[in-house]
């Protein structure tokens, strides 16, 4: 399903202009990365997709029809979505957190348990820790509980709040690979904000920086937008002018060494092009 | 040390246990108790649930209830006395403690609401709850226990001043200590305190363990456990402040 923001701009009641203008066209079945520094309007412009935040103007359209006319319930019940902090109910079990809409939607209880454990599998979750309660859980483990949640309605959208914002950097490089697998499987329309680059360089197959106010600075794949930064913002968020993203080709042995900046070695060159 | 147990024989005092003994004023005590109870139960609960589901109308809420906790209980049973009619006296008195117990029952149903964390809530109604299915499904398990602590407060203040019914000729467990009174039989007094006291611990011991159950289970158990017990306790020392001002 395609998303299209036009002309929204938010304005919060206390005064706040969390998005001053933003325009934004999401293309079916592909990922696309909202990056930015924190407040930047990221999270805002997320909720306008399933009305948690209603644009002060301008409008947001999926599959070209505007959602203001849309019932909110209903929205939310067809869009996944994973919330910053992971947002699960403290008092049902992990089970019963990710049967949460396919049963508010009256998919019966013994159906919609047996897809819970099964989307337990697909994040990779111990059926064994069905029968806990949220805090039971490892911060991992909730922000996986929240993914399978957000799976759980079989969603054609999934907005994606920091998801692996909470985790170590090892678990986040397993949930990363994980979402990209998914991905692949499940063909759904996926939004995701970050303030990482790296994260937005890895997911993102369209990502759209953002300055604050929700301002555009470029956006592009993330190929384009190292190749060509928009601006010195641009350059100097994605850091192509300096450490890692600076490489270059040294000869050692008789092997091409990637080095970076500071000279240390990043990689070898393969020999036959793209390993892809 | 005599008179208390002058106190206690007189409770036990086999003509106690025949018409109108201490059975019967118990009984009498306990219902117009409860029927206050379970009125301002209806009536304070729904409110409280609106103010602390919508978050508006607290400092209305907070006002009305802060001047009801100030009226002399007495002087209310006897102002609704005159101005119902000396003929409607049941009303007159259930009345007035229906009004003493509204307060303490609403803050505890509010503050049990407001003290939910907003980012339950707020993914309460981001997976795709109605409001309604947020209040039933969300809020009230997990104010539960604010509501009953308000309800404990609210059931100890019936209890008490259900005793001044006897003033107005109602019977309960204020009679035998008004009757002790004018025939200077101090030991009957003192039994009749006695019994008020004894009815008000096993009211507040019911309530204290019906709220520990009303705990949810992920609430409770878990190593989140006594941190759910730190966060609800500035909760409920708030619920119980707003019952004293
Ligand atoms: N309900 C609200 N009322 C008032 N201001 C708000 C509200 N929600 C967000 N804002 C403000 O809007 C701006 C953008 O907030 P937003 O949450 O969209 O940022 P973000 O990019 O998601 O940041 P982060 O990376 O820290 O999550 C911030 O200045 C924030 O303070
Ligand atoms: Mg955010």
């Amino acid at each position: 399903m395609s998303i299209e923001f036009r002309g929204v701009r938010k304005q919060f009641p206390d005064g706040t202009v969390a998005v001053e203008e933003f325009s934004l066209s999401i293309p079916s079945r592909t990922t696309t990365v909202l990056l930015g520094s924190s407040g930047s309007g990221k999270t805002t412009l997320l909720r306008m997709v399933n009305r948690m935040v209603d644009p002060s103007s301008g409008s947001v359209l999926i599959d070209d029809e505007d959602i203001a006319r849309v019932d909110p319930v209903a929205l939310r019940r067809r869009i996944g979505y994973v919330m910053q902090n992971s947002g699960l109910l403290p008092h049902r079990r992990v089970v019963d957190n990710i049967a949460t809409v396919p049963r508010l939607n009256g998919v019966a209880k013994d159906e919609a348990r047996e897809r819970a454990l099964a989307l337990m599998d697909t994040v990779g979750l111990d059926r064994s820790l069905a029968g806990r309660y949220p805090r039971q859980l490892s911060g991992g483990q909730q922000q996986r509980v929240g993914v399978a949640r957000a799976l759980a309605a079989e969603p054609n959208i999934l907005l994606m709040d920091e998801p692996f914002g909470a985790v170590d950097p090892i678990v986040r490089t397993e949930l990363q690979q994980e979402l990209i697998r998914l991905r692949t499987q499940l063909e759904k329309t996926v939004v995701f904000v970050t303030h990482d680059v790296e994260e937005a360089f890895l997911l993102g197959q369209q990502v759209v920086l953002l300055e604050r106010g929700g301002r555009i600075a470029q956006v592009g794949t993330p190929a384009e937008i190292l190749a060509n930064p928009a601006s010195d913002f641009v350059a100097e968020f994605v850091g192509a002018d300096r450490g890692r993203r600076s490489l270059r080709i040294e000869v050692v042995h008789g092997r091409q060494v990637v080095v970076d900046a500071d000279g240390r070695p990043a990689g070898v060159l393969a020999a036959g092009g793209p390993a892809r | 040390m005599n008179l208390i147990l002058d106190a206690l024989a007189w409770i036990f005092s086999p003509d106690q246990y025949g018409p109108g003994g201490v059975p019967t004023l118990i009984g009498q005590h306990l219902f117009f108790t409860g029927l206050a109870f379970g009125i301002a139960s209806a009536i304070a609960v729904p409110l409280g649930y609106l103010i602390g589901h919508t978050g508006r109308g607290r400092e209305v809420a907070v006002a009305l209830s802060g001047a009801a906790r100030a009226l002399p209980s007495f002087g209310l049973i006897l102002l609704l006395v005159l101005l119902i009619g000396v003929l409607q006296i049941v009303p007159a008195v259930t009345v007035a403690l229906v009004v003493l117990a509204i307060p303490s029952i609403l803050a505890g149903a509010y503050a049990g609401l407001e003290a939910i964390d907003r980012r339950t809530i707020d993914a309460a109604r981001a997976v795709g709850m109605t409001e309604w299915q947020i209040l039933t499904k969300v809020e009230i398990p997990l104010g539960l226990p604010l509501l009953l602590s308000g309800m404990r407060a609210g059931v100890l203040q019936i209890v008490a001043t259900a005793t001044l019914a006897a003033y107005v000729g109602l019977g309960g467990l204020g009679l035998p200590i008004l009757q002790g009174i004018q025939l200077r039989n101090y030991s009957q007094t003192l039994g009749g305190a006695i019994l008020v006291v004894v009815l008000a611990l096993l009211l507040d011991a019911v309530f204290g363990v019906l709220e520990q159950v009303a705990v949810p289970r992920g609430v409770r158990e878990g190593r989140g456990a006594t941190e759910a017990r730190a966060a609800s306790r500035p909760a409920r020392a708030q619920a119980l402040s707003g019952a004293a001002d």
